[in-house]
């Protein structure tokens, strides 16, 4: 008798797009808010973005479940990080939380394709932004940009073009976050995420924006393709 | 007060059906600072003393943020009330991670009581030394609760404990009928009357004592020294007697400005902000 193969899989895809940007004073993070299984439309409205803290913003694609399990296991570090020491965490303490708790799952991981964005806090960096992107195990990097999910090859390419920087190894050193103003670098996101739509069957209905900087965090939505 | 021959163990009853261990272990509650609570249908005041061992050192941290809708104020053996805190802040998170709601004050402070009832009755342990006046607000409202080293626990309208309570509670004996109804801002004052009455004489400052609130729409914290300063000022001016404060409020605020030079807020020992 032929082994019997598993006709059953604990995960699933609900697809979409994720992306981040990091400016010299914002941050910006992006997500479509389709989510799909198969080629159906589960709901043309939801959130993949999470504000963990004051100045950290995770956006993850995958599958939903495993994501939502996610949020809240930080969510819940957290709240016992601020009890501990009196403050909120840094993006750069999320970033290292986040790849540890990824990795805690090595052998059953979270089906979770993750971009962590937000706002140094430390020493010179105050104030600059950040982008943290993430495989499923919790390798991760610091990047000036990111795309994630099921149109991150269509996104990519384009951001290279238009924001790669050279090696911040090089000397002098160069930073990697864009010179780019806030104005632009939305309007960057706004133009990927048309595009991805346009190609990527996963991705549509609307782009939820969230921007940090200095003065806050904002949310802004755009209508996308309904096809 | 010497119980000698049955008080050794807390697993040994007296003749007279007392376990000594677990009185001792009140009586420690009584000699720690004071700490008051009072509650109205929709706040909850938590203040305390802040006692310091001497003056080169800062003092003790009494008042505990839990949850957004849960505080509490010890007093007694605070490393004891610390281990507590961090026990409820647990129950808290683990709470809201499972049910995406926050935990019912009522079910904490059972928790609470079981797990000082279980201090009770091992021979390898010994009763929590510290009194907590829990503060919470749920959808049954807002409740303030006091829970025992002996495992009890009971629900008031308002309460004091620690060294001089008496007095503070004999204060909100008279007054405490009002308190259901009444508003953010008198709750406040009738705190800092309640705790003015257990310095008896010393000198009144806002670093010498910690005021928290938690509400409808307001989540727990500890109000900043200025504040606490700026109320104090509003009082002393009027004068002694509370009753009085009410007809002579106008007054009050006219001669606020004036008192304040006079009364900026004291800098001395500033807590220690763990």
């Amino acid at each position: 008798m032929p082994k019997q193969q598993a006709n059953w899989s604990p995960y699933d895809n609900n697809g979409g797009t994720c992306v981040a940007i990091a400016g010299a004073d914002y941050c910006v993070i992006a997500a479509d808010t389709r989510m799909s299984t198969g080629y159906s439309i589960l709901t043309r409205d939801y959130s993949k973005i999470i504000q963990l803290a004051d100045k950290s913003v995770m956006a993850s694609s995958g599958f939903q479940a495993d994501v939502r399990a996610l949020q809240k296991v930080l969510a819940a570090r957290h709240l016992l990080y601020q009890h501990q020491h009196n403050k909120q965490m840094s993006c750069p303490a999320m970033a290292q939380l986040l790849s540890n708790t990824l990795y805690f799952k090595r052998f059953f991981p979270y089906y979770s394709f993750n971009v962590l964005g937000g706002l140094d806090s430390e020493g010179k960096c105050k104030g600059k932004g950040c982008v943290f992107t993430y495989d499923a195990v919790g390798s991760y990097e610091r990047v000036g940009y990111s795309a994630q999910g099921s149109g991150a090859t269509l996104i990519t390419p384009f951001l290279d073009n238009q924001l790669k920087s050279p090696s911040p190894l090089l000397l002098p050193a160069k930073d990697a976050v864009t010179p780019l103003s806030e104005i632009e670098a939305i309007d960057l996101v706004k133009t990927c995420f048309a595009s991805a739509t346009e190609r990527d069957i996963y991705t549509g209905d609307k782009v939820e924006m969230l921007v940090l900087n200095a003065s806050g965090i904002r949310q802004e939505f755009m209508e996308l393709r309904k096809d | 007060m010497f119980r000698n021959q049955y008080d050794t163990d807390v697993t040994t009853w007296s003749p007279a059906g007392r376990l000594f261990q677990v009185e001792y272990a009140m009586e420690a509650v009584k000699q720690g600072s004071a700490a008051i609570g009072l509650r109205s249908k929709t706040h909850v005041v938590l203040a305390s003393v802040n006692k310091a061992s001497s003056e080169l050192s800062s003092h003790q941290k009494k008042i505990f943020k839990v949850d957004d809708h849960i505080g509490v104020a010890i007093a007694g053996l605070t490393a004891d009330g610390r281990v507590l805190s961090r026990y409820m802040r647990n129950e808290c998170i683990n709470y809201s991670y499972t049910y995406e709601s926050p935990l019912p004050v009522g079910r904490l402070v059972v928790q609470l009581a079981d797990k000082a009832q279980v201090c009770t009755q091992r021979s390898w342990k010994r009763p929590y030394g510290v009194g907590l006046l829990v503060g919470g607000l749920d959808e049954s409202g807002a409740h303030l609760y006091y829970n025992c080293p002996s495992g009890n626990y009971f629900e008031y309208q308002a309460f004091a404990i620690g060294s001089r309570s008496q007095a503070a509670k004999t204060y909100l004996e008279r007054k405490f009928e009002s308190f259901m109804d009444s508003s953010r801002e008198d709750l406040i004052k009738d705190a800092l009357f309640a705790l003015r009455e257990t310095l008896q004489g010393e000198k009144m400052t806002s670093s010498i004592c910690t005021i928290s609130i938690l509400g409808a729409g307001e989540a727990f914290h500890v109000l900043d020294q200025e504040t606490v300063q700026r109320l104090i000022n509003e009082f002393e001016v009027v004068g002694e007697e509370p009753p009085a404060n009410e007809a002579a409020a106008p007054d009050a605020e006219a001669a606020a400005p004036g008192a304040a030079e006079g009364a900026a807020p004291d800098q001395g020992a500033a807590p220690m902000d763990i």
